[in-house]
Order: C-alpha cells, then structure tokens, then sequence
C-alpha cells in the first residue's frame, strides 16, 4: 500500500501547522521526515494515523481516501512520546492491543509471541511497563505498532533517548521491516537518516522545501567537488597556489594553513577535477600526504534549507 | 460490540491491577454492611425484613465513589497520551465511551452482587418484599450508569483528575439533592420541572417497586446524554 499526500493543510488557530503539501511513499520504500520543532512533522504523521482529522486536502492509502474510509487496520503507528499503559505487563498490553486491533483469538498468542521475538522483549516479557528501561519501552512501542502486521508503518522519531547501541539495533529493525512495508518515520538525528532511509523529506514551517535521497540534496545543494589537499613540507607554497589555479576543471584554490602547505581545491561545476590534480602533482614531483574528497554534510543543507 | 468488550475487559482489569477496585468493595461493604447490620436504625432495630437502610446507604455510597473511579478514566489517558495510542487502533470513539462506560458498570455490578448475602439473610429472617428488594438493586444499577456516564463526562473534558473528580460531583450533587430542595422550593411548573431533573425522586419511586416507563427512559437518557457528550469532546481533539 502506498501512501499519497494531497495538498494538506491544517492550522491551529491562526497559525499554519501544515500548508499544502503533497508527497508520495511506495511500497517498500523508507521515507525519513526531518524539520525542525514545531515544523509540522508531528501533525502531518498525526493525520495520516487519523488521530487527527483532515482540515484541508487528502490523504490517499492505497487509493482510498482517509476522509471516506477508517483505514487504521493498515496502519501501525508510534506516536511522538511512546505512551504505553505503564500499570500493565508487556504480554498483557500486547495482547489488549493485538485484541483492539481485531486480530482473532487464535492468532493473538502467536502474533505477541513473534512480536516478542522480533523485538527482543523475551527477558521482560512478564514485566510491568513501568518497570522498563526506556530502550525497552521504546521497543514495546515498536512491537505494538506492529502487532497486526500493518502494511504501513508511521514511526514519530523512535530513537529518541536510546543509546548509541540501541539506536542502530532499532535502526537495524526498521530498515528489515522496511523491505516489505511502507514505512514513513521521523528524526532529529541527520546520519540515522541516511543510514536508514531510501528517501528524505525535510519539512520547514508547514511546507516541504526538500524530497530526494540523500545524495540528490547533496548534488542540489552543491554541484562542486571540494578537495582538501595537503603537500609535504618541501613544495613552496606560492607555487602550488599558482599552478593549482591554472587548471582547467578548477575554479578556486584557497589556502587552509600556509604552514602546512594545506589547500582546499574547489572544482568547477560538475567538471571532476581529481585527475588534473593528479597529473599536476606528478609532473611537478610534488608529494601529497592528503587528498580528502569533501563532502556537504547533510547537516548543512538542513540548516540552509530550515534557517531563514 | 467485539471491541467495546475488549476495552470493558481491559478497564474492569485496570480496577484491580491499580487498587482502586479493592478499596472500593471494601469500602462499599463495610459502610452498607455496617449500617444495615450494626449501628443505627438497622434491620433489627426495625424490625422490619426489608433492605432499605442498605439501599440508602448504597445510594450515598455510590455517590461518592463513582466520580472516584471514573475521574482517571479519559483524563488520565488524555495526560500521559495514551488515548492517542488507543484511539490510533481499529476502534472508534463511540467504543472506546462504551467500553469504559461498561468496564466500570462492571465494577459496581459486582459490588452489588458481593453484597446478595444480605438479601438472602434477610429473607431468611422474615417475610420480605422481593419485588422492592429487585427494583431497588435495579434502581441502583440505573442511579450508577447514570453518575457513571457524568464521571465520563466530567473526566473527558479536562485531563486533571482532580478537576474530574470534582466535576462529576458537582453534576452529582445537582441530580442527587439539589434539584429536590429546588422542588420543594418552587411551585407550579417550575416545581415539576424540578422534581423531574431529581434523579432521587426518580429512584426512590423505582425503589418502592414501581416500575414506571417514565423512570426507565429519565435514567437512560441522563446515560445517554453523558455518553454522547464524553464522546464528543473525546473526537475533540
């Protein structure tokens, strides 16, 4: 089941939560959601799990529009703060959700048992909610919104407050169910999205101002390559200045530290400088102890794109 | 219906998982225990083989305790968001109000039930009304579904249980005391209106063994409008 977004809007009050904006999630696909606070990320996943109802525009779920048709069966969602029952035990709270979700008797016991499994509640199983590290709750977050095994997965930032470890096992178990699901999910952290995600969506003030896989935004917001390249101590500086510049695929040279004898090369655009570097270097004799490809950080196109 | 029992099992079971259920069968028997046995003008002291000192006694009692259960109900779940959580699954709101609704009906039937020991020691001791005896226990269930359905009002609207709580007796006092001082009070048409809001004045005509359409529909529809408006400002959100 795919997931279309169709001029969406919503506000609170006079203030613009979400406006109009439209996106696409295919099946199997991972779709990361980053913006900063408050810039509607919340709200648009709070629509499509239909908590919250649809101001303006539509939300199509596999061809069926949210405003005509109650398609919460297709969907396992995991809202922003994880809220759980903390008074009950893990199997209970399963199978009270499993139940909610109308999964038949006789499949609720093997569907919270594999639940278990694949997220790994097995030694807390018997717990009480309120008794769980908050990795642990985290994953029976994870394990509920699953239960019913949803064709859709909307995940509101499920790695907040893990440590490191836990990050990448839950990263590790989004990006396994993403092979057969579609799966939608926000963060803060810039490098958990590329590590997880085929495709980002970076939202600002209620509006999409960016869609395309990690290095498309990068290509869009650069189109150069930068190449930080140091030489050993017998190259004169002037020199190496001079003769860089003189290169045709190079735009600029600048010097990083004169001292020691540290450039960065910025090439024209989408004319690969590398090997002009290369043979210029060889034939002068100069020895390069650096030559580091340099690339935007993703960081910083999130930052062009949401500080204005 | 499936799923409104699912949530009814799940309420009815929170109860007890948190205590409050105990507490409250405990505290439920000992007064009407201790009143309809013991002191006062108890069965023995009026000689008289009937549960009606047991049966005002309930009635207070489930005054006061029914706002206690019902204030964490929605409140609860709307402060720590679990009512997210909940009204995300394959539910509606309407089954969610009557899960909750009869989750904690529930609770009260059951401490009506533990307390049929009196009914048959009774009947036992003399030649008793059993129809009164029926209608009173009816007249109860029909006075708790209905405070119960105001707890889920009162509950719903706000996310504090204090405020809940206090609400819901607020409401309470009105149906239970208030609106027959106002009878009494008033004359003419005013007086009827006001002796027809007075959820006692209702009860106790269910109580003497009357079982009047009039008062089936009053008791249902005070449910009734409790339950729409705990779900309307649940899908207000």
């Amino acid at each position: 089941m795919d997931i279309k977004v169709q001029n969406l809007s919503k506000s609170y009050g006079p203030q613009k939560a979400v406006d109009n904006i439209n996106f696409e999630v295919k099946p199997g696909e991972i779709l990361g959601f980053l913006g900063p606070n408050g810039a509607g990320k919340t709200t648009t996943m709070k629509m499509i799990a239909q908590y919250l109802e649809i101001e303006k525009g539509d939300i199509l779920i596999g061809g069926q529009s949210l405003k005509d048709h109650s398609l919460k069966k297709n969907i396992g969602y995991l809202p922003e703060s994880n809220p759980l029952y903390s008074e009950m035990p893990v199997i209970d709270y399963l199978e009270y959700v499993a139940a909610l979700q109308g999964l038949p008797k006789e499949r609720i016991n093997d569907r919270v048992r594999e639940m278990v499994k694949i997220c790994g509640l097995d030694v807390e199983k018997h717990k009480q909610i309120s008794e769980l590290s908050k990795g642990y709750r985290q994953r029976v977050g994870l394990a509920q919104a699953m239960i019913h095994d949803p064709e859709i997965l909307i995940l509101d930032e499920p790695t907040t407050g893990l440590d490191p470890n836990q990050i990448i096992e839950i990263r590790e178990l989004i990006k396994n169910l993403g092979r057969h699901k579609t799966v939608l999910f926000s963060t803060h952290i810039l490098p958990e999205v590329e590590a997880t995600c085929d495709r980002i969506l970076i939202i600002n003030k209620g509006k999409i101002v960016a869609d395309g896989t990690a290095s498309t935004l990068r290509q869009q917001a650069q189109g150069q390559e930068i190449h930080h390249i140091r030489f050993s101590d017998e190259v004169n500086t002037q020199d190496a200045l001079d003769q860089l510049r003189q290169l045709a695929s190079v735009q600029s040279v600048e010097i990083l530290d004169a001292t020691k004898k540290k450039f960065s090369v910025v090439s024209k655009p989408n004319l690969p400088a590398t090997r002009e570097i290369w043979n210029t270097c060889v034939s002068k004799n100069w020895m390069i102890t650096e030559f580091i490809p340099f690339e935007t950080k993703l960081e910083d196109i999130f930052r062009d794109l949401t500080m204005n | 219906m499936d799923k409104v029992l699912v949530i009814a099992k799940k309420e009815f079971g929170s109860f007890f998982d948190s205590l409050v259920a105990y507490i409250l069968l405990a505290a439920f028997l000992g007064f009407s225990g201790f009143f309809t046995w013991i002191q006062g003008s108890d069965i023995f002291m009026r000689r008289e083989a009937d549960l009606d000192v047991f049966f005002s006694v309930a009635r207070w009692t489930l005054f006061f305790f029914i706002p206690a259960l019902t204030m964490k109900m929605v409140a609860e779940e709307k402060k720590t968001g679990t009512i997210e959580m909940l009204l995300t699954k394959n539910v509606t709101d309407r089954q969610v109000v009557l899960g909750k609704f009869l989750g904690c009906l529930m609770l009260v039937g059951v401490a009506l039930l533990f307390t049929l020991p009196y009914y048959f020691s009774v009947a036992w001791l003399g030649k008793m009304d059993h129809g009164a005896t029926i209608t009173g226990y009816l007249g109860l269930l029909l006075m708790s579904a209905a405070y119960i359905a105001i707890g889920l009002f009162a509950s719903s609207i706000t996310n504090n249980q204090i405020v809940a709580f206090l609400l819901a007796l607020l409401i309470g006092i009105f149906f239970h005391l208030l609106f027959d001082f106002l009878a009494s009070g008033t004359s003419g048409y005013l007086s009827e209106l006001f002796q027809t809001l007075s959820l006692t004045n209702h009860y106790d005509s269910i109580s003497r063994g009357v079982l009047d359409s009039k008062d089936l529909i009053y008791f249902l529809s005070i449910t009734g409008l409790g339950l729409f408006l705990s779900e309307y400002f649940i899908s207000k959100r």
